[in-house]
């Protein structure tokens, strides 16, 4: 037989292995993720093509809102479009994750209350058709950037950290709503709420810049969104987009203590989720 | 060798009367604490609404490597419940279980399919929910596909798959895996008999290959088949283990204390809640010249009477029968019908020459508006019918649960021309 594998339940308490198991879980985590993926546009007449049209659309919609009939300020050299795409594909990113994230467990439940694995493996695997949104969207900026006179900045190869530091936020804030939302299911009616109010409350739609000198900067940059959207159309737009890299150190230490903190919540909750679905 | 040690298992759940849900609203919560935090009075009346229940307290016990566990008891007995904390689905409240070896639960067929995917999709969607490698289940797909039957679909959504070809497929991918440990929970009692034998032949291989196995059914007959060792669970208490043959005989002899008549004399002691009370269930022969004596032929009576506590509530009963075994033989229902609030009585004729011989168990239930269960009153009676026989010289055990007089005949219906 296989090597010995031995496992203590107790009341409590995750057995020790738990990462291990989750390493172990791996390929589960692959096929979970592939079968959100594949089953996304089954039985509909247009198929993958809705991946490339639904991020267009939004995004024509809000460039045409927010540039001809708002008509809110670029930064000086930043064609407001653009602005508003960069800031827009990031965004999505992050309010999609999050919200797949906080209803994870929910959606699984038939799993939940049937069989046993690491429970972090369903938030993990919902990112996936977020993740691949993003990537549509941002292939779609790519090619949109030379209609508006504008380069890419060579600053692009910084974009895989701000990809992973939008997925530590989500999963921060995801994790912990995910776990409430077993117990009490007003989150799943507050979350596009709080989605929609920061949309606007983000410098999605603005710049950041908007905010600079305020009286309320400080506080505003304390959002670890701040940092990331700024920054992540740093990367894309370059220099001519404000971005204050000082605000990424808060960026980084708040998002990393959040995720420690619903990590361990969740951790301590994981175990009794059948109970309350 | 023990390859499974448990010691002081317990589970507590908490009841919550007032709601009807399982899961609560914030509202609930915020507004509780703020009745604690400002008044005691509140806060005692609203613990008293809550009822710890035990569904299980104070399990012990080891199981050798290669044993097959058979696990018995009535519903609600804490059988379900132990499977799901040995499965890991939830954790105990108290205490502690060791295991040694990779475990696999099977508590459903099918967990995980996805009904938009293909047959050949979801074998290795669920295998990988059931914790088989990819490489495993590449090994076995052939073999998986075989036993299921359905090669011709396996390019299909399994939404399109009948019910047995769903079910087939569930418990092929299962058979396959290869745990040290197999927990299986009550999947024999889905699919065609054909199906039940294969699922019965495949548990025993995974037995004979010196694998352990822990079984739940109602079904004692499988159970004596499979299992070497017994566990027997009553109100959320291990009471006793051993030998299967002894196990059963035990379980079937303290269950078929026979219970013929149940009443109580008060609203207060009587079981039910604030809508509904249970004054009496009995049941009793039509030919009252030996009480205790029903044999086949012997037509039944049951009365049922209960206080309905609701002004015009919407009621009717429904009355479920069951073999020993557990095996549903019937589900007979009234017409719904508006009542006062009063004493309400229901009958019910069994006819002679139906019911086989053996020992039936009786379910009511009362229920309101046709779809709410308002209570139901399990396993609440308890019978014995005897055998009888006329113009036989066999006394084999008669097979089958109802034992009809049918219109069947013989007769000779053409004279041989022989010369």
């Amino acid at each position: 037989m296989a090597a010995q594998h031995t496992t203590t339940i107790k009341a409590g308490g995750s057995e020790k292995d738990y990462w291990k198991d989750l390493w172990l879980h791996r390929q589960l985590l692959w096929i979970l993720s592939k079968r959100d993926i594949s089953v996304r546009y089954k039985q509909t007449l247009l198929g993958v093509a809705w991946s490339v049209l639904r991020p267009f659309m939004t995004m024509t919609v809000m460039v045409f809102v927010f540039s001809y009939v708002a008509k809110i300020d670029s930064d000086p050299g930043v064609p407001y479009p653009l602005m508003v795409l960069s800031g827009l594909t990031i965004w999505t990113f992050f309010s999609n994750t999050f919200q797949q994230i906080s209803n994870s467990i929910l959606l699984n439940s038939n799993l939940v209350s049937k069989v046993y694995f690491p429970r972090l493996l369903m938030p993990l695997s919902s990112i996936a058709v977020g993740f691949v949104d993003f990537l549509i969207a941002l292939g779609i900026f790519i090619v949109l950037t030379p209609f508006f006179d504008y380069t890419i900045s060579w600053q692009i190869i910084y974009i895989p950290f701000f990809v992973l530091l939008t997925f530590i936020t989500s999963m921060g804030f995801g994790l912990f709503f995910a776990v409430l939302n077993v117990r009490f299911r007003d989150i799943g009616q507050l979350i596009p709420f709080l989605i929609q109010v920061g949309m606007y409350v983000l410098p999605v739609a603005y710049p950041s810049s908007l905010v600079k000198d305020t009286w309320f900067e400080k506080y505003y940059n304390l959002n670890p969104l701040v940092g990331i959207i700024g920054g992540f159309r740093w990367c894309l737009l370059g220099e001519k987009s404000y971005f204050n890299p000082q605000s990424l150190y808060s960026t980084v230490i708040i998002s990393f203590s959040i995720l420690i903190l619903s990590l361990i919540y969740f951790r301590r909750k994981e175990n009794t989720f059948v109970d309350h679905i | 060798m023990p390859v499974i040690v448990a010691e002081n298992i317990s589970k507590k759940y908490i009841i919550d009367h007032q709601r009807k849900s399982g899961s609560s609203g914030l509202r609930d919560v915020v507004s509780e604490t703020v009745d604690k935090l400002f008044s005691r009075k509140e806060a005692q009346d609203d613990f008293s609404e809550k009822e710890e229940f035990w569904a299980l307290k104070d399990i012990n016990f080891s199981i050798d490597q290669g044993d097959r566990i058979g696990i018995v008891g009535h519903n609600g007995a804490g059988k379900s419940t132990l499977l799901k904390i040995l499965s890991r689905i939830t954790e105990p409240s108290t205490g502690q279980i060791k295991i040694e070896g990779r475990i696999a639960s099977l508590l459903e067929v099918g967990t995980g399919f996805h009904p938009e995917l293909t047959g050949r999709e979801n074998i290795f969607l669920n295998g990988a929910i059931l914790g088989m490698a990819k490489s495993e289940i590449r090994e076995s797909f052939d073999a998986i596909v075989d036993f299921a039957g359905v090669e011709k679909f396996l390019d299909t959504p399994v939404k399109r798959y009948s019910s047995g070809m769903y079910v087939r497929l569930g418990f092929a991918i299962a058979a396959h895996l290869n745990p040290e440990i197999l927990i299986v929970d009550e999947v024999l009692a889905v699919g065609d008999t054909e199906f039940q034998k294969k699922c019965l032949g495949k548990m025993r291989d995974v037995s004979e290959s010196g694998r352990t196995l822990i079984f739940v059914s109602h079904n004692l007959t499988a159970i004596q088949a499979l299992c070497n060792k017994s566990f027997y669970f009553e109100k959320g208490r291990l009471i006793d283990q051993g030998e299967t043959t002894h196990i059963v005989t035990n379980y079937l002899s303290k269950v078929s204390h026979k219970s013929l008549d149940k009443h109580w004399d008060t609203i207060e002691s009587a079981p039910g809640n604030d809508q509904v009370r249970v004054k009496r269930f009995k049941l009793f022969p039509e030919y009252q010249d030996d009480l205790n004596h029903i044999d086949v032929r012997t037509p039944i009576n049951f009365q049922f009477e209960f206080w309905n506590l609701v002004e015009g509530a919407n009621l009717n009963l429904s009355m479920h029968l069951y073999t020993f075994t557990g095996e549903c033989i019937f589900n007979v229902g009234t017409q719904s019908e508006s009542f006062p609030k009063g004493l309400v009585t229901g009958t019910c004729e069994l006819p002679g020459n139906f019911l086989n011989d053996g020992s039936y168990v009786v379910s009511m239930m009362i229920v309101k508006d046709t779809s709410t269960v308002l209570y139901n009153m399990e396993e609440a009676l308890v019978f014995d019918i005897e055998d009888y026989r006329e113009n036989v010289t066999w006394y084999g055990k008669w097979p089958g649960y109802i034992r009809p007089q049918l219109n069947f005949s013989i007769r000779q219906t053409e004279h041989v021309v022989n010369d």
